[in-house]
């Protein structure tokens, strides 16, 4: 955002700022699922504090990515987007990675977890997998040959989505029954 | 007295770590708010390297501003000196543009291996203002400074077996260590048909702005067809082959579905991931309209009369 006000974005701004806003979403969508395997496997607690803001930034900026490209790269063309999401693939999933996010933005408050019951609200919070997938497929299938950043983000995302299916550290656990919830 | 009571709570509290970056936020808000997405200024980005003897100048490009130097020279697609549009200026260092050579091969008179420096001095170098119109939806109007492909073509005699021109660039990691990945089936190839090389348009440039064709723009000389999309301008030839079948082109060969041997600008035969109708022009905030064969329609479209150019794309 320094670049931003200094003009170092380089002769094209506008893709600049937009692939920026993509890369910032992903790479907080995927630093929002690292708490809860840090918890289970390392048993840290307090990154546990940072995972709602952590996916609400996440959410933030990839709304500010979809309105960019909508409102500035496409001069608020809206029926131009209809028919992109429909006709492109990685507009279609980017899309409805987003569209995945927004019942999550919209119950990330205390009051939504009480509402629904904590249980409940966790199997809703489960679509987070579905959204980083659907994230990294759109990076994925936007670069044109190189397919080497996107594959960090694929990585590193399926590395956090794996490791949920490793057995919680029963000891820890045990000795500290009040870490629970 | 009234007790004071706070109706703000814990959670309400800013965290800690947005609080600290409050003036991006709002600089960003500001930002957008100011328009301050619009891209910088031309600066007084002057034009450097060696100057070339331009023996007459040539406007094609219907009058409008060229994009300036700063822009031309730093927002490249040259995948042999990295995939960002920043990386080829900033690797450009290990391009050795001299001493270069360009073989004449195949179904000419004449062929052979010429040194570059011989090669400069067989023609006469002009000055063409030129759109270029990438694949990617984004178009410059550049300067170029060099000579007519239809001239070399006539001077090396091609026999008339010669139906296809195909351009070949360097293969070398140690210069251009982008090759050390197969991001794309080096060695980069390119090709044109006969008529399309022997038009008037198509272009051996050899400089930009009336200096040498710095590294990262294909130096030490390279191929620019402004009717088709910039993938077509293969970079730092080191052949220049004629031959009966048409060549394999390396975009094509990596995306074929994406990427034909035509590679005609068309407005109205989209990418598959994105439509081709616009296109943004480096240094303007509004996208604007793709014309046919980028604006070149009536120098061109009678070498592709009858043919479906939705097919042959």
């Amino acid at each position: 955002m320094a670049d931003l006000a200094l003009g170092r974005l380089g002769a094209n701004p506008i893709e600049a700022i937009l692939n920026r806003l993509g890369f910032w979403t992903l790479t907080l969508l995927a630093a929002s699922l690292v708490p809860t395997p840090a918890r289970s496997l390392l048993g840290l607690s307090w990154p546990i504090r940072l995972r709602r803001m952590l996916g609400l930034f996440a959410f933030t900026y990839g709304t500010l990515h979809l309105l960019f490209y909508v409102g500035v790269d496409q001069g608020l063309d809206v029926a131009l987007l209809a028919k992109d999401v429909a006709k492109r693939k990685f507009m279609t999933v980017g899309f409805a990675a987003w569209l995945t996010l927004v019942p999550l933005a919209v119950t990330s408050t205390d009051a939504w977890v009480r509402r629904l019951g904590f249980a409940r609200w966790k199997r809703l919070h489960r679509l987070v997998y579905l959204a980083a997938i659907l994230g990294v497929l759109h990076f994925v299938w936007r670069v044109k040959a190189d397919l080497s950043r996107p594959l960090v983000h694929a990585s590193v995302i399926g590395l956090l989505l794996a490791v949920r299916l490793l057995p919680a550290r029963r000891a820890r656990r045990a000795s500290h029954p009040s870490a629970a919830a | 007295m009234r007790r004071f009571r706070p109706d703000v709570g814990e959670r309400d509290v800013t965290p800690e770590s947005l609080w600290l970056r409050r003036r991006e936020f709002l600089a960003l808000g500001a930002a957008g708010a100011a328009g301050l997405v619009l891209p910088r200024p031309a600066r007084a980005g002057e034009p450097t390297g060696a100057a070339l003897q331009i023996a007459r100048r040539v406007e094609q490009a219907g009058g409008e501003d060229p994009t300036p130097w700063d822009s031309v020279t730093t927002y490249n697609n040259y995948y042999e000196l990295g995939t960002e549009k920043g990386d080829p200026s900033r690797n450009a260092g290990t391009l050795r543009p001299r001493p270069w050579s360009v073989a004449i091969e195949g179904e000419v008179a004449r062929p052979g291996t010429v040194g570059i420096d011989e090669l400069l001095r067989w023609f006469p170098l002009e000055e063409r203002v030129y759109r270029m119109r990438c694949v990617e939806a984004w178009s410059m109007v550049i300067p170029w400074v060099g000579f007519p492909l239809a001239a070399l073509v006539k001077r090396v005699e091609p026999t008339s077996r010669a139906k296809y021109v195909a351009f070949r660039t360097l293969q070398d990691p140690e210069q251009l260590p982008g090759q050390r990945r197969a991001v794309l089936p080096w060695p980069y190839v390119e090709g044109l048909r006969i008529d399309e090389a022997t038009h008037p348009l198509a272009l051996i440039a050899v400089g930009l702005y009336g200096r040498v064709l710095p590294g990262q723009n294909g130096a030490p000389l390279r191929l620019v067809v402004p009717w088709k999309y910039g993938f077509k301008g293969a970079k730092s030839l080191v052949s220049i082959r004629f031959q009966k079948e048409r060549p394999k082109t390396t975009w094509n060969e990596a995306q074929p579905s994406e990427y034909g041997f035509w590679a005609n600008v068309n407005p109205d035969v989209d990418h598959p991931r994105w439509s081709q109708a616009r296109e943004r022009r480096i240094g303007e905030f509004f996208r604007r309209k793709t014309l046919p064969f980028n604006g070149y329609a009536a120098e061109v479209a009678s070498l592709y009369t009858g043919m479906d150019l939705r097919r042959e794309y």
